[in-house]
């Protein structure tokens, strides 16, 4: 078990290498560099700027060195002191603009997360142990229906029911008057009123796959003999269900954790974007419109490495569940 | 399928000599057997095949391109096909004309169906002229008017643009999208995917822990930064393809999988060994005897490639990252359904939405379709 565990963060350390290597090359692809920009900057300003400048400020930031030398040394201030370079457009560190809203995404991802579950484990399980009724053929639909729309327009269509039915003005986490007000029970109710519709846009379409997932996982389950035997010692048929072919069925499902994380994220950032929420989404499109390259930079870093943490949790908890993955 | 395929069907059903048939049968036939139970898949081919002719014509079928610009008729509603008039009399299909005011508090134009306005819908009209795919002139459309009223049968959009030209001309980049990246990853997933199935080992490793690297990576954060990378003043045309390739640098790891899946089963069947003791080359062996004993596989897998990246591509078009006007795709059109209080003022601006959808289903019930079809001989 230790061996396989070590085995698991030991293939992580290259992973993150390379998500490290793919968000330094985002932040060098656009053409020019954060002195010509800066230079460019200043004379839009209607700075009268020096010949010579654009290459001092490029060689007190070290854009003038090869560029490996600037990766290592973008990575060396990353890990050893937390900083993650200035952001061009907001004129300060994007350490002081990322850790509240990367943990926003974080726990609404979360938090979306189990909200899957909880809608798709029964439902999966009830739709197998109640195959072709009317509830299955419901959910069947539903689970196909939800493949087929893309995060961005559920929470459009969404937010304009919420809008045209209940005259709520939804988009961001608070109403205007919230917005400063210090936390208070009002203030929490607020911040249900809206994080229903991206908490749901984010978790049915998760949801819609897992259940296809469960119910088929359960179907292959439930005509072994032990379930048969179980039956037959008297068990009422919902206990052995949820004792016995639910554990197995649930397998395959935790190893697909991994995948789902990096999906609610991708989904996170653009749900964030149509409704307006103060997560990554926002911020990093606007970062990557204006090239805000080091701010962008850091929060592919950040992400990437989130998910791949995130895969080898769930890797570990498959192996924890199930012994045999670990000699595989 | 020819027609004596279709009645043998029918003498199978009947059970008359069935077991015959089935043995007799080629794995072709085997198949388009299996596929034609599956009526959804069957549904969804048709309306694929259909939406894929209309774009390719986009040019004919559409009333008019996508930039024809009215001021007279921005935002304006949905026209309902009538075929008989007020009186109760028929006169062929026809619309209702709009009349054209302005709400007495915010200004805003409303439109109302003026009933004594009948416009016929003309078919095989002469109107606007086109080049179609940019090479022949023409001015025939499927449908229009011949007067001077025009028909937006699904609405207009703020400036007046008929929505149902721009969704079919958007459709074209749209759709085609996902057919050329279906390509690039088909190249990319049978190589990668071949060869780590084939050799096993430490090449497998390899090309396993790249596929898991990449389907770890947030992959809409991803795009958008490589996206936004591409600078704005490159062509339009040459964007479209760049945004392509970044949206199958994911897609191709789904081919790969299935196709070394099928590998590892295969490759120690009696015709690989038999391939291998007469000295055939290794290259030979995965080209000629392999990679077509599972070609129906790799389509089902690439039929459920497409969808992703047809959405990948109107998610970031839809951003602002991807196409951008004058391009006009299903993404960059909703981008005009980016604002609340516009879907209230004109919910038909969703209309690509619905046309997404559909697509996305279709492709994913004709890819399930498909991939149970792709094992006949299975129970």
């Amino acid at each position: 078990m230790i061996s396989y565990i070590l085995n698991r963060i030991a293939w992580a350390v290259p992973m993150l290498f390379l998500v490290s290597v793919a968000s330094f090359a985002v932040i060098q692809l656009p053409p020019g560099d954060f002195a010509s920009a800066m230079v460019a900057e200043m004379r839009t300003q209607g700075d009268v700027v020096p010949e010579g400048t654009e290459e001092r400020i490029r060689h007190e930031y070290g854009l003038d060195r090869p560029i490996y030398e600037q990766y290592v040394s973008w990575m060396g201030k990353i890990v050893l002191h937390g900083d993650f370079g200035t952001s061009l457009g907001f004129n300060q560190p994007v350490s002081n603009l990322i850790w509240d809203r990367l943990f926003l995404t974080v726990s609404i991802s979360l938090a979306s997360l189990i909200l899957t579950w909880v809608i798709a484990i029964p439902i999966g399980v009830y739709a197998a142990a109640r195959q072709y009724s009317f509830l299955d053929y419901f959910f069947t639909i539903f689970g196909f229906i939800g493949r087929g729309f893309p995060e961005f327009l559920s929470a459009l269509i969404l937010m304009w029911f919420a809008y045209s039915w209940f005259g709520m003005n939804v988009g961001g986490l608070f109403s205007p008057e919230m917005q400063n007000a210090p936390w208070s029970l009002a203030k929490v109710i607020d911040l249900a009123n809206h994080l229903w519709i991206p908490l749901l846009v984010l978790a049915s379409s998760g949801a819609a796959g897992l259940i296809r997932i469960v119910r088929a996982n359960m179907l292959d389950e439930l005509n072994k003999p032990y379930v048969e035997t179980a039956l037959s010692q008297g068990l009422t048929e919902w206990s052995v269900i949820w004792r016995y072919p639910v554990r197995v069925a649930l397998n395959p499902f935790i190893s697909t954790i991994g995948w789902a994380l990096p999906a609610l994220i991708s989904g996170d950032v653009i749900t964030s974007v149509v409704l307006n929420l103060p997560t990554t989404g926002p911020l990093l499109l606007k970062a990557l419109q204006s090239q805000d390259m080091y701010l962008s930079g850091a929060f592919i870093l950040i992400l990437g490495a989130f998910t791949i943490i995130g895969t080898i949790v769930s890797d570990i908890l498959l192996a924890i569940s199930d012994p045999r993955i670990r000699y595989r | 399928m020819t027609e004596t395929t279709l009645n043998d069907m029918q003498d199978v059903e009947t059970g008359t000599g069935r077991e015959e048939r089935v043995y007799q049968a080629t794995p072709a036939q085997l198949m388009w057997w299996r596929f034609k139970r599956h009526k959804v898949a069957m549904l969804s081919g048709i309306i694929l095949i259909a939406a894929y002719l209309i774009v390719a014509l986009a040019e004919f079928v559409a009333p008019y391109d996508a930039f024809e610009a009215n001021s007279r008729s921005t935002l304006q509603p949905p026209q309902a096909i009538h075929f008989f008039d007020e009186q109760g009399s028929f006169r062929g299909p026809f619309v209702y004309g709009f009349k054209r005011g302005r709400d007495p508090v915010t200004m805003r134009p409303i439109y109302v169906a003026d009933t004594t306005k009948v416009i016929p819908i003309n078919f095989f009209v002469r109107g606007q002229a086109y080049k179609f795919w940019g090479l022949f002139e023409g001015n025939l459309h499927l449908y229009g008017t011949t007067g001077p009223d025009r028909i937006n049968l699904l609405g207009t959009d703020t400036l007046g643009r008929d929505m149902v030209s721009r969704l079919i001309h958007g459709g074209r980049i749209s759709l085609s999208v996902g057919l050329i990246g279906v390509a690039v990853s088909f190249v990319l997933g049978i190589t990668l995917g071949s060869i780590s199935g084939y050799f096993g080992g430490i090449t497998d490793n390899i090309v396993q822990r790249g596929m898991e690297f990449l389907r770890s990576i947030p992959t809409i954060p991803l795009w958008m930064g490589l996206a936004a990378a591409l600078p704005i003043t490159w062509d339009p045309l040459f964007v479209y393809f760049l945004v392509t390739l970044l949206l199958s640098l994911i897609g191709w790891t789904y081919v790969a999988r299935t196709v070394r899946g099928r590998f590892l089963s295969i490759k120690n069947e009696d015709f690989v060994l038999a391939a291998r003791f007469c000295g055939t080359s290794e290259a030979k062996i995965i080209t000629r005897h392999m990679l077509p004993s599972m070609t129906s596989y790799i389509i089902a897998a690439l039929t459920l490639a497409v969808p992703d990246m047809i959405l990948g591509e109107t998610a970031l078009s839809f951003l602002g990252l991807g196409l951008r006007p004058p391009v006009v795709s299903w993404g960059v059109l909703l981008q005009d359904a980016q604002n609340l209080r516009t879907i209230a003022q004109a919910p038909w601006l969703l209309a690509p939405g619905a046309a997404i959808v559909i697509i996305v289903l279709a492709f994913n019930f004709l890819g399930d379709g498909l991939r149970d079809a792709a094992d006949p001989y299975s129970k």
